[in-house]
């Protein structure tokens, strides 16, 4: 099977999520990547993670600002020598992806955790109605177009040398009409917001006082992450109610939760249960959220947060 | 011993009540004003696009919106909540020309029924005594009638605004002239949101007031115009759940007894009932008389610890639950029906007016004829030779004359003979030798609810922990029930914030939605009593015990749909 | 100007997939799914008190006219409605097939979408029916503003926020953020039935059955499964290291 992946890259750096989608790629067929708006020098790194060939369509004005629809030109040049094209979850490539779909009228799947092949043909799995459920899709077309949730795949290195391919670059004309004004840069900032974070500290009851949000807060910062809240704190006006997460407040699905005093009432369970990995601290060893956390901890948050806040910053500090 | 009705809440009838603010310009009019899109509501409605149909000329003085119905949840059917085995004479009369009862969406006739009287292991069966009888009857999901009857009632021109709360009457020279609809987009301290919405003035020349067990409106109505009965108005909570099944249930059953206490002075009156809903699902719930005493009792709890008893995990086994609901029951019963049953420029219907049969645990047919009825007698308003006032009179006539008022009064006096032996009617006796006993009568005296001296018992220690399969806590069975109130909007509960521990504890346990939490403890031995009130289903235990329910913004609340 | 809103009527309550169809059974309560509310808010605000035409657009069965009829409870002036029997299990390609079909006949200055459909989370439509009408597409728009012949948008991605322009006409998404919709009043809903409702067939789109539902598909559900299990979960008893197990932990799944 022929897979053709789009390599997104930002300012030179690709995105995790690319890479981990050649990888897996790559261990099913042959797979070739695409790079737009950067130059060769980034084609070695898509090489180590299984690209056969590298097709680069090289910045100029119109290629270099991350918007979609030059990429769903420079793409669509290309998909029809391949049997599938293959997306990591992002703003940009969900909308290329849904661009080359009408462009090519075929079929695309989103959301997919895993994706195998079956006699031959290829067979996306995703979860579906709040992660409940989990549906097998296929495709009735090529190219077959896929769209990977984030954190399916792990980047793996395993090729060598891509042959590079300059790509000849025709461009629609309603193509060009969006323009970049000002343009976002990956900088520090006073942290993400709760629904983009890929770690969230959420604290609960158990935390036994607004003061000691402060635990929740500290642990968010080291780890790189914003602060979420239960419905019982916001409503007993610990925290506000922008950080609330459950049933009547935010879902969130970060890599990382990490629930502090938290009992996981049902309310809250559905804000956030499709999660990556769940951390859950509490004194109670009854409490629900232990049935649905990966790593459940049953002791005194006071003890444990600081000193796992502290242990997270020296990490981090190596 | 601390009582409830000591310590009132923060109500006043007056704060509901309120001439037409909104300018004239902005005023909504409508022929016919229906608050409550249940049973009794829709059944207005229903009559009324039949006498319009009948009647061109009269209906074209409705104006151009001729009726309209106002329903607090976020469509009609998701408040609605009863057991349901329906006595067809209501939706035969209402309906019977155009659709029979196999078109409704009915779970079919009673098959077979079953009465016993349980302990902690036994089953004893006892004959279903007279008023029990249910042969003839169909079942029903209640919410599912709504939506079905509601789809009648918009077929025949009335306009359904769902997510619309009523909250004050308006009322001009004494006369009511419509109600004033609730605000949306208000945060919790009363402050409006980017969104905010004022409600409106709905004005119309007859409001009927429909809005079942513990109507807000209707409440405020008896109070201002001096409508209330000879005994005041009791209640029973009845708290439901519905199971996917594995085998279906060849009968309805109805309990008594355990896990209820016969001590008198614990004033344990009621029972539950298990019907089935076709092949595959069950609905099995547990209806408590609110004159309980034990501060510890918890209806939930008791309704698990119910489904334990071998027979009931035998019906249950390899199931799943799929629903779970809860609302209050009126129980007062013929004396306590509001007197006279309107005002001028307002009619009052079903639940709200009591028009409930205890002892045969029946009120939606009596819901829907009292809303036939009332559809007359607003209809006659518009005709010509007829003054509003003796259109409206009219109605008590009707309802006199109807099954309504036969059949309650010929049960006026069970409850006085059988407390609120619900189930068991003149076959009681018979009941009593062959349970040895073990079912209790007495006369007792009608007091409201929140009288009722309070004891603390540890009762609370047989509940079981819930076990998510079986048992559930009460957090997950308000989810179950498909509340996802908005937060951050006022409190619509009414309750004193600081009263003795017993009273606090004993809100705490009756509430099934967990809205009430004992908080901080005085000095004094008072505690601070906590909200959650995005909790609230509505069931409306908290008025007949000690606070006062109003309607929350409009959309909240549960959404059922089989229930 | 003309603004096209295009909504999704979404099951409402506790959905479930329909084992024999492999597809979401849509047979209960719907509603108007509440992403598209800030796109039809979104609009309103751009129309203010002008005599600028909103218009709601919606692909569904016929019951998705009561969430129409929301949008024009809010304020939309009228609502065009796709409804056909041989549209049903459409998926992206001949979804945005038909919507463009229909939003060419309204030849809209801007066409707002919402941020994803609450039962598919898909997130993807816009750029479909943007590529098929030829028109510039920007999405996650936070904040919108139209000046003479363009709109500039901010938006948010996982980098940050861009600024963006584009010429109309355009196709816009915009997320959830942009704005709090309003409750349709009391006035708005009794006038919502008087205003124009137009139900479109395949016939009246002059699109060929054979490229709607799931015939004019390209994707298909194979089968349903239990959802992946969530791996080996560890409880554990705080004995004085729990701090060093978590960050341990964290590291050997590289969340640290």
């Amino acid at each position: 099977m022929r897979f053709l992946v789009f390599a997104e890259q930002h300012e030179g750096e690709f995105v995790k999520n690319s890479l981990g989608v050649l990888s897996k790629a790559a261990s099913l067929g042959d797979a070739d990547a695409v790079v737009v708006g950067a130059d060769a020098g980034l084609a070695p790194e898509l090489g180590k993670h299984g690209a056969k060939v590298v097709h680069v369509a090289a910045g100029d004005d119109t290629l270099a600002p991350p918007l979609p629809q030059p990429r769903v030109d420079v793409i669509a040049g290309l998909a029809p020598d391949y049997d599938a094209v293959l997306f990591g979850q992002s703003v940009l490539a969900a909308d290329v992806a849904a661009g080359l779909a009408a462009r090519l009228d075929a079929g695309l799947n989103w959301d997919l955790v895993d994706v195998e092949l079956q006699d031959g043909e290829l067979v996306g799995k995703r979860p579906a109605l709040q992660d409940s459920v989990l549906v097998e899709v296929g495709w009735k077309s090529t190219p077959a177009l896929a769209l990977f949730r984030s954190g399916a795949f792990d980047p793996k290195e395993s090729g060598g040398e891509p042959e590079v391919r300059d790509v000849d670059v025709q461009l629609e004309d309603f193509s060009t009409k969006v323009k970049m004004v000002e343009q976002a840069h990956a900088e520090e900032s006073s942290g993400p917001s709760i629904e983009d974070a890929d770690v969230i500290v959420a604290g609960g009851r158990g935390l036994g006082s607004p003061d000691n949000f402060t635990l929740a807060e500290d642990l968010a910062k080291a780890l790189g992450g914003a602060v979420g809240a239960t419905r019982a704190v916001v409503d007993a006006g610990w925290y506000p109610y922008s950080a609330q997460i459950g049933q009547t407040g935010k879902t969130v699905s970060p890599k990382l939760y990490v629930a502090l005093g938290i009992s996981g009432a049902i309310q809250h369970k559905v804000g956030m249960q499709s999660s990556g990995t769940i951390v859950a601290i509490n004194k109670d060893p009854n409490a629900p959220i232990f049935e649905f956390s990966d790593l459940g901890v049953v002791g005194d948050l006071h003890e444990i947060a600081p000193k796992l806040t502290e242990l997270v910053r020296a990490r981090k500090g190596s | 011993m601390s009582r409830a009705s000591n310590f009132p809440p923060p109500f006043s009838t007056a704060e509901f009540v309120a001439e037409p603010t909104d300018p004239a310009d902005e005023r909504i009019e409508v022929g016919i004003l229906v608050v409550g899109a249940g049973p009794a509501g829709l059944a207005c409605a229903i009559r009324l696009g039949q006498l319009i149909e009948e009647n061109p000329d009269v209906a074209e003085r409705l104006g151009e919106v001729p009726v309209a119905v106002l329903e607090k949840g976020k469509q009609p059917g998701s408040h609605l909540l009863s057991g349901a085995v329906v006595d067809p004479r209501g939706l035969r009369r209402l309906l019977g020309s155009r659709y029979r009862m196999e078109d409704l969406p009915t779970f079919g006739l009673v098959p077979a029924e079953s009465v016993y009287v349980l302990t902690r292991h036994t089953a004893l069966p006892i004959p279903p005594p007279p008023p029990m009888r249910n042969h003839g009857n169909w079942i029903f999901s209640l919410s599912q009638l709504g939506r079905f009857l509601a789809e009648r009632a918009e077929e025949g021109g009335a306009l359904i605004l769902p997510e619309t709360s009523a909250q004050k009457l308006l009322a001009l020279h004494g006369r009511v002239v419509g109600v004033r609809t609730g605000d949306k987009g208000r945060n919790r301290d009363g402050g409006e949101l980017g969104n905010f919405e004022a409600g409106s003035d709905l004005v119309a020349k007859v409001t009927v007031l429909a809005e079942g067990t513990q109507g807000h409106l209707t409440g405020v109505a008896l109070d201002r115009f001096g409508l209330r009965g000879d005994d005041p108005q009791v209640w029973e909570l009845g708290v439901k759940e519905v199971w996917k099944v594995a085998r279906p249930l060849d009968r309805i059953i109805h309990t008594l007894g355990w896990p209820l206490r016969t001590g008198k002075r614990y004033r344990e009156f009621g029972g539950s009932f298990i019907y089935p809903m076709g092949e595959d699902m069950v609905t099995i719930g547990l209806v408590v008389g609110l004159d309980y005493r034990d501060a510890s009792l918890s209806v939930h709890d008791l309704l698990q610890e119910l489904k334990t008893h071998p027979k009931i995990r035998r019906i249950l086994a390899g199931g799943e639950r799929v629903a779970w609901g809860a609302k209050t029951i009126p129980s007062g019963g013929f004396h306590a029906l509001p007197s006279p049953l309107h005002a001028p420029g307002l009619l009052l219907c079903g639940d709200a007016a009591g028009m409930v049969n205890i002892p045969r645990l029946k009120g939606v047919h009596y819901a829907i004829e009292s809303g036939r009825l009332a559809a007359e007698a607003a209809f006659r308003a518009f005709q010509r030779g007829e003054t509003p006032a003796s259109a409206v009179a009219s109605y008590d006539a009707a309802v006199r004359d109807s099954f309504i008022w036969s059949d309650l009064y010929e049960v006026r006096n069970m409850r006085q003979v059988f407390g609120h032996g619900f189930f068991v009617g003149g076959a009681l006796a018979s009941a009593m030798t062959v349970s040895k006993g073990r079912v209790e009568v007495g006369k007792l005296p009608a007091e409201p609810d929140a009288d009722q001296p309070l004891l603390v018992t540890d009762r609370d220690v047989s509940y079981p922990a819930p076990d998510g399969k079986l048992t559930f806590d009460k957090l997950s069975s308000v989810f179950a029930s498909g509340n996802k109130t908005r937060d951050d909007q006022p409190n619509h509960i009414r309750i004193e914030r600081r009263v003795p521990k017993e009273v606090a504890q004993m809100w705490a346990h009756m509430c099934p939605a967990q809205v009430y939490e004992i908080g901080a403890e005085d000095a004094d031995g008072t505690v601070r009593v906590e909200l959650a009130p995005s909790n609230c289903v509505q069931c409306g235990a908290i008025t007949a015990k000690g606070g006062r329910l109003t309607p929350p913004e409009g959309g909240s609340g549960p959404e059922y749909t089989v229930t | 100007m003309r603004i096209a809103v295009c909504v999704k009527h979404v099951p409402e309550g506790s959905s479930h997939i329909d084992p024999a169809t492999k597809r979401l059974d849509r047979s209960g309560e719907g509603a108007l799914n509440h992403f598209d509310a800030n796109a039809v808010e979104e609009g309103l605000r751009l129309k203010g008190d002008s005599d600028t035409e909103v218009v709601a657009v919606s692909l569904g069965p016929q019951q998705a006219l009561d969430s129409l009829r929301k949008a024009l409870a809010m304020g939309a002036d009228r609502a065009v409605l796709v409804s056909d029997d041989g549209a049903a299990g459409s998926d992206l390609v001949a979804t945005s097939r038909l919507l463009a079909a229909a939003l060419e006949h309204e030849q809209p200055d801007i066409v707002l979408f919402g941020q994803q459909a609450s039962d598919a989370d898909g997130a993807v439509l816009w750029a479909a029916v943007a590529e098929r009408l030829r028109r510039p597409v920007v999405s996650q728009a936070m904040e919108l503003s139209v000046d003479g012949g363009t709109v500039r948008v901010k938006r948010q991605t996982e980098f940050g926020y861009d600024t963006l322009e584009a010429p109309l006409p355009a196709v816009v998404a915009v997320s959830d953020a942009i704005n709090e919709p309003r409750y349709p009043s009391l006035k708005g809903i009794m006038g919502a039935k008087k205003k124009p409702q137009d139900v479109l067939s395949l016939t009246d789109l002059g699109v060929d059955p054979g490229e709607a539902g799931e015939a004019g598909s390209r994707t298909t559900v194979l089968a349903l499964g239990d959802p992946p299990a969530r791996g080996d979960a560890r409880k554990i008893e705080d004995d004085g290291n729990a701090a060093q197990a978590i960050v341990d932990y964290l590291a050997e799944k590289r969340l640290v």
